[in-house]
């Protein structure tokens, strides 16, 4: 699953849905209230914008963590985002499939490093072992000669690592 | 009960569970060992009342009476919490905090699990993905904590022992089947916790063999909480966790 947000239909056989595809414009770039740099579609938490039965316009949005503090922030902010665009929208909040780091965009991948977060290696998985280390990339220097300082850090969804040849300390987007 | 109260019990069952841990947790808040370890518990307690939200919407809404999660969080009395023991025993010191962590996420692990692939409740199968995933590290987190305490120094390593006498004999209430649990079981709803033991079983061994940590035989498994017969622990747990909805009725953020 890569694109972050789909609209029904495709562009050849419907005729263009111009409030839609601003809806989808406007929602795709509220940026995450936590993580500033990236917006709620790099995120892949933005799931869809698409008209329902009553040609209301429906955005839906999914948690990362189950706990997550800024859910119910960023649905208003992609309410408020919404509105003050003149769109009237419902949000509908989604929570299967259940959301993964492996939806974040490569964009956004980009502009986590760029802010100073390393974004997640490799892909989801399961359970892992005990004591089991990922390799993480400092996002300064781009050393891989870095140390887990701890595996909960400022947010649910990142850990604090340290670089040991660049001595930067540096949040890590853990992959879920 | 009918068929859908006693699925309604029986999601609160475990609804219970995650609420009571989360609180135990965030009592931690200011008094943890080090900086690290106080955002690690309290990412871990907000997991845990995530998890509890998501199931309390979902019973209210099953139930159909009309009450909110947070009704069902803070307006009941210590008898109709239906939590296992284990959750709800007190903190003591980060021994006894992280065995019990231990104990619960290497039950709840493959209970999310099997949730996730084989409920016949949808929402049940989406709140369960995540949490999953969530009780995955919260596993490996107090798995490595029982580890090195329990091969670390003399003293980490008694606390560790005491930990271990004082709380197994409060994890076999995680496999026994309440009423409500097993109408959940023959529904499909939810899986068998009797299904769970080998999973649970093989993580214990594992962490228990490199904590050089021995597990005692126990004769006779505490058990209650499903009934609603709850330990003096609870009283104070829930003056704490009741207090503000309690003392200004209605209170909203």
């Amino acid at each position: 699953m890569s694109a972050p947000a789909q609209t029904s239909g495709k562009p050849s056989d419907t005729v263009a849905d111009f409030e839609l595809a601003r809806a989808l414009e406007t929602a795709s770039a509220v940026p995450d209230p936590e993580v500033p740099c990236v917006t709620v579609a790099d995120l892949g938490i933005l799931r869809s914008v698409s008209r329902d039965e009553t040609g209301g316009i429906v955005v839906r949005l999914t948690p990362t963590y189950s706990g997550c503090p800024a859910v119910i922030a960023i649905e208003m902010a992609v309410q408020t985002a919404l509105l003050e665009a003149g769109i009237d929208a419902r949000i509908e909040r989604v929570i299967t499939p259940a959301w993964t780091t492996d939806w974040i965009s490569d964009e956004g991948r980009e502009k986590l490093r760029a802010y100073g977060i390393a974004p997640p290696v490799g892909s989801s998985g399961g359970r892992r072992a005990f004591f089991s280390e990922d390799t993480i990339a400092c996002p300064r220097c781009g050393s891989t000669h870095t140390t887990k300082v701890s595996e909960f850090g400022s947010t649910a969804c990142k850990a604090h690592y340290r670089c040991d040849d660049c001595a930067e300390p540096f949040d890590y987007f853990k992959c879920i | 009960m009918g068929a859908e109260d006693t699925a309604v019990r029986a999601i609160l069952e475990i609804a219970d569970d995650c609420l009571i841990l989360g609180h135990r947790l965030s009592e931690w808040c200011g008094h943890a060992p080090m900086l690290e370890e106080e955002l690690a518990l309290a990412n871990m307690g907000l997991d845990l009342l995530g998890e509890a939200r998501a199931l309390y919407a979902h019973a209210g809404e099953l139930e159909g009476k009309g009450r909110s999660e947070d009704d069902l969080a803070f307006l009941r009395r210590e008898r109709e919490y239906c939590n296992c023991l284990l959750v709800e025993r007190e903190n003591r010191d980060f021994a006894h905090t992280m065995l019990r962590q231990l104990y619960f996420a290497a039950f709840m692990q493959p209970l999310w699990q099997a949730i996730a692939t084989t409920s016949s409740d949808e929402t049940l199968r989406g709140i369960a993905a995540k949490a999953d995933k969530e009780m995955a590290y919260h596993l490996r987190h107090a798995g490595e904590w029982v580890i090195r305490m329990g091969d670390g120094t003399e003293e980490s390593a008694a606390r560790m022992a005491d930990a271990v006498t004082e709380l197994h004999r409060y994890t076999g209430e995680l496999f026994m089947a309440s009423p409500a649990r097993a109408a959940a079981v023959a529904s499909g709803l939810l899986p068998d916790p009797e299904t769970l033991r080998a999973a649970w079983d093989q993580t214990i061994a594992t962490v228990f063999r490199a904590a050089r940590l021995a597990a005692p035989e126990i004769r006779t498994w505490q058990k209650g909480g499903r009934d609603g017969i709850h330990g003096e622990d609870m009283g104070h747990l829930l003056a704490e966790l009741q207090f503000m909805q309690r003392a200004y009725p209605g209170q909203t953020w």
